[in-house]
């Protein structure tokens, strides 16, 4: 009888997917020509070379076209961190702060030394680099984040500077609501880019979007590095 | 990646069924790069495999590693 139920239930799901997806056509080029737009990446990827000036037209999209929701993304990335600090967040005289980890081999540890600053080094080049090249802010802060793990997890007496971290993090949050102030009320719309966009392919170009995606990946990454750090500390339950 | 997929499902020590799921996105991660994405392959490898997999094996480290022996444990409670 139950697996009659889930049978029937897969069936009708199976049936209302088929029937969504039997008409939409798959690698045809739907993207049509400014003129004739077939949807509205037509204008993205017109507009971003020519009025912008930036190369990759995801950012473009991410930073400029659609500033205001990423703004949403990094305050729910921000909401999500304090959430888990406030749950999990212990007073360093409590009890002895600690991370337990296993002791690391000295090849993990040899090796964690040498790669932890070209991740550093990977991960800024990534943020800094983001209107040029494939990624951004939020892939540039995961990077910084994973090379702060490697260290976190191989030597016991690595330790972030935890107030350090939570300042570098609010003012770059700040930062990013004062850019779009700025827009605001110089230009008069939230996020605004400026009129001088440079050369395209250039390092300083595309007005505003290096620079907020400079802060976004200094957010990112910060924030990131101080969720595994409080992780990293829980003690294991006793039972 | 299949195989890894189906792999994590049926492993009972959990261990290997979260290091299952890394290799899921290592592949995964892979497949975006060849199309033509590589922006989402960056964030697919940085995020899927190092700080998910660090994530649930921290969970792991706190609970218990074996499945069936959770349930047991479980059922006798109630």
């Amino acid at each position: 009888m139950k697996k009659l139920i889930i049978f029937i239930t897969v069936a009708v799901l199976t049936y209302t997917l088929a029937v969504t997806f039997k008409d939409i056509p798959f690698g045809e080029n739907r993207i049509g020509d400014l003129n004739n737009p077939g949807t509205v990446s037509a204008y993205y990827l017109q507009k971003a070379p020519e009025d912008l000036h930036v190369s990759n037209t995801i950012t473009a999209v991410v930073v400029n076209f659609r500033g205001f929701d990423t703004l949403g993304e990094v305050t729910v990335l921000f909401l999500a961190a304090t959430g888990l600090a406030s749950i999990l967040y212990r007073k360093e005289d409590e009890e002895e702060d600690e991370r337990i980890t296993l002791k690391s081999s000295s090849l993990v540890r040899t090796g964690a030394k040498i790669l932890f600053p070209l991740m550093l080094v990977l991960g800024l080049y990534v943020f800094i680099h983001g209107h040029l090249t494939p990624g951004g802010g939020f892939q540039g802060g995961a990077i910084i984040a994973t090379g702060f793990l490697l260290m976190l997890i191989t030597y016991k007496r690595f330790n972030t500077n935890h107030n350090v971290m939570v300042w570098l993090e609010s003012i770059a949050g700040l930062a990013f609501v004062g850019i779009g102030l700025f827009g605001l009320f110089r230009y008069g719309s939230f996020l605004q880019n400026t009129g001088w966009t440079g050369n395209l392919n250039d390092l300083v170009s595309g007005g505003l979007i290096p620079l907020i995606y400079i802060f976004i990946g200094i957010k990112v990454g910060t924030e990131l590095t101080n969720v595994l750090d409080i992780l990293l500390k829980i003690k294991p339950r006793k039972n | 990646m299949i195989a890894a997929a189906v792999y994590a499902v049926m492993q009972k020590d959990l261990l290997y069924a979260v290091l299952a799921t890394g290799v899921i996105s290592v592949v995964l991660s892979v497949f975006f790069y060849l199309l033509q994405a590589p922006d989402v392959a960056i964030t697919e490898a940085a995020i899927g495999i190092a700080l998910t997999t660090i994530i649930f094996i921290i969970t792991i480290r706190n609970t218990s590693r074996d499945e069936d022996e959770y349930r047991d444990n479980h059922v006798e409670k109630f």
